[in-house]
């Protein structure tokens, strides 16, 4: 690695990106440690808010449904994501292909409020009430593209003789999928489902149109809550999911670090021997 | 020594090989052969990959494909395999047309370029994946996999994955795996292509040792001349989608049909000239002005005035520094290189005509001690059967 001298106009500029970045949330994560009610004034360190969010159905509801629903369309959204991509990699040229991968990619682009109103008159039009399950293929349908889109580019890296090989040795083409393909792209693929779960734990405007009045999701939950006045207990809310993301994050690259690191030392060993 | 002029043998390969020389299945009129390719033709889009071939491969032969990149190898070998359908013409196997079979219902294996080793599956996984999806009881699976690893010499690596052995070993467990369901074929596409120089001379008679126990058939495509006639039976030298010949490694070395099989076999003199008839096999070749005519024998010999191409390999040149006597060709001419090769030294001549014509000596002597160097005139001789008269 290129081993750059310290310089004063590098540490600035990256103390004022790091605080662009983290200083709205470290300065909430602060406050939910706050004694008092009132969210800007400081009076003392306390846990209390976080005990008193663990009293709240409305708020523990709200986070069931926001399980449920990521569980479920990122779920399906891997699964029909991962499908396209392998159709669009794999079928090679036939015409109207660049049409029908840019309509795979299309609904990275489009206003989530007009992705949310299309959906919501065609759950009306087919007469599906809203709830956990409309939210769920709302999700489905924007995060898939995302999918798609981190599979795609594992795929056109993968070397086609493997699957060549197992065809070979008496596979059936699903069989070569299921057997070969599959286990070597998984990484891309628990990256895609990870990227769609996030996708929809963060959605508020797609599923405040798809919501039904028993099933409300998280953001929609401190969004209406904030309407009101902004309560310690969503500071407390927000730090745990805050939390819950960074754990994930960094755990997932520390894996894949020690994952990548020890098949280095196993190739050297190789070589060595 | 029907498997050419690069094998090294010693007295007990010697008679190992006299036997082998009745293995000729394509001199004889009853044998059936494994494969037949009837007027092939293979286009992509407007390019044409093949362009009506017909071939016929036997049983228990090791047969190598040879051509620069592009000349079609590849894509013959991807239609045994089942990757590619033929436009035109069929393939049969075994008598029967085998287009309409998949790659999975085919009983030939490959092995790829790539070895396209599973890497999430240890050697053994790797090598018991075909027998797994064959009708082999479950049982007997483990039998097979160890009886190839022990073949390959690859037992201590069972348990490791793809990327934890070598080069070298990640080759044979290739070369393991295709073998496991033991195909009535067997391909292998540039097989050795990644492996380095010694290795690979090393690997090229594991492969015939591997290939004469087996009793496989093996069809081998290549770019590299020297590994062709190395392991194989017979040679098919290929240019742009068609086969220029066929024969056997030495029978191509020595005897080429065409200047395009001389000049991509080996070292090769090529002189143009024009052909006049003498007595009997023996021609003329006018080639210079000022120059004695080339003598040299044919077997069909050519009309009066057409024009040829005499070829004569390097080794057949002799190199003198005074006339020889009883030799039927002799030029002289000033030595303009010399390549060094350790065993052998290639002198690069200079003809008064402006030709270069190579010659190669055996280093009889320690380099210090050579006769010629640079500059020296020299005399170079063939005999009037050395060489080649070709017209294409």
């Amino acid at each position: 690695m290129n081993q750059g001298r310290f310089s004063w106009f590098n540490a600035t500029s990256l103390t004022l990106g790091f605080a662009f970045l983290y200083l709205p949330m470290l300065i909430l994560i602060i406050y939910s440690f706050n004694e008092s009610r009132l969210v800007t004034v400081w009076a003392g360190f306390s846990t209390k808010w976080y005990g008193e969010l663990l009293q709240n159905e409305a708020f523990l509801d709200a986070a069931w449904v926001t399980l449920k629903v990521g569980l479920w369309s990122s779920t399906l959204a891997t699964i029909l994501g991962t499908m396209a991509a392998y159709a669009m990699v794999r079928m090679g040229r036939f015409t109207g292909r660049g049409l029908f991968s840019g309509m795979i990619y299309a609904p990275l682009v489009m206003p989530e409020v007009i992705t949310g109103l299309a959906l919501l008159l065609f759950f009306i039009a087919i007469g599906l009430d809203r709830g956990v399950v409309t939210i769920a293929l709302a999700h489905t349908t924007f995060s898939m593209c995302y999918v798609s889109v981190v599979v795609t580019s594992r795929l056109v890296t993968f070397d086609k003789s493997l699957e060549e090989a197992a065809l070979d040795l008496g596979c059936t083409p699903f069989d070569a999928f299921r057997s070969v393909t599959l286990p070597i792209i998984m990484p891309a693929v628990v990256s895609g489902w990870l990227l769609a779960f996030t996708l929809s734990l963060d959605d508020l405007v797609i599923a405040s149109f798809t919501s039904g009045p028993s099933s409300t999701t998280l953001p929609i939950k401190i969004f209406s809550a904030v309407r009101l006045g902004v309560s310690p207990e969503i500071n407390a809310l927000s730090t745990i999911m805050i939390g819950i993301v960074t754990v994930g994050v960094i755990s997932a690259s520390l894996l894949s670090r020690r994952r990548s690191l020890r098949h280095k030392e196993d190739e050297q060993k190789a070589l060595r021997q | 020594m029907w498997r050419g002029v690069f094998v090294h043998a010693d007295g007990a390969t010697m008679t190992q090989q006299q036997k082998k020389t009745v293995f000729e299945p394509w001199d004889e009129p009853n044998e059936q052969p494994i494969i037949q390719f009837k007027n092939v033709t293979k286009r992509f889009g407007s390019f044409t990959a093949i362009e009506d071939l017909t071939l016929d491969i036997y049983r228990k032969e090791f047969f190598a494909l040879l051509g620069p990149s592009g000349c079609g190898k590849t894509t013959l070998m991807r239609m045994l395999a089942g990757f590619e359908t033929p436009t035109e013409g069929s393939i049969l196997l075994d008598n029967k047309d085998i287009a309409a079979v998949p790659p999975n219902k085919r009983a030939v294996n490959m092995m790829f370029q790539s070895y396209a080793l599973f890497p999430h599956l240890t050697v053994f996984e790797n090598i018991a994946f075909g027998l797994r999806r064959s009708n082999m009881p479950k049982a007997d699976i483990p039998g097979r996999v160890e009886e190839m690893l022990r073949l390959t010499q690859l037992m201590p690596f069972a348990k490791r994955k793809p990327h934890q052995i070598s080069g070298g070993q990640r080759q044979r467990v290739a070369l393991a795996r295709s073998l496991a369901k033991a195909p009535k074929l067997l391909l292998l596409d540039e097989p050795l292509g990644a492996l380095d120089k010694k290795l690979r001379n090393d690997t090229q008679f594991e492969l015939m040792d591997i290939q004469e126990k087996t009793g496989t058939t093996f069809v081998i495509v290549t770019h590299d001349q020297e590994e062709a006639m190395t392991v194989a039976s017979r040679v098919a030298v290929m240019d742009q989608g068609r086969i220029v010949q066929v024969s056997t490694p030495d029978r191509i070395y020595e005897s080429p049909n065409s200047v395009y099989v001389a000049d991509f076999i080996g070292d090769i003199n090529l002189i143009k000239g024009k052909a006049y008839h003498v007595a009997g096999e023996q021609s003329e070749i006018h080639w210079a002005e000022g120059q004695a005519p080339i003598l040299a024998t044919s077997a069909t010999p050519c009309p009066d005035g057409a024009d040829v191409t005499f070829a004569i390999r390097p080794e057949k040149v002799a190199i003198s520094a005074e006339r020889p006597e009883d030799m039927a060709n002799a030029v002289s001419g000033k030595i303009l290189d010399i390549a060094y090769l350790g065993n052998i030294s290639t002198y690069h001549v200079e003809l008064p005509s402006g030709d270069i014509v190579k010659a190669q000596a055996t280093n009889t002597r320690r380099v210090a001690r050579r006769r010629f160097t640079w500059e020296d005139e020299v005399w170079l001789s063939w005999t009037d059967t050395a060489g080649l008269i070709l017209t294409t």
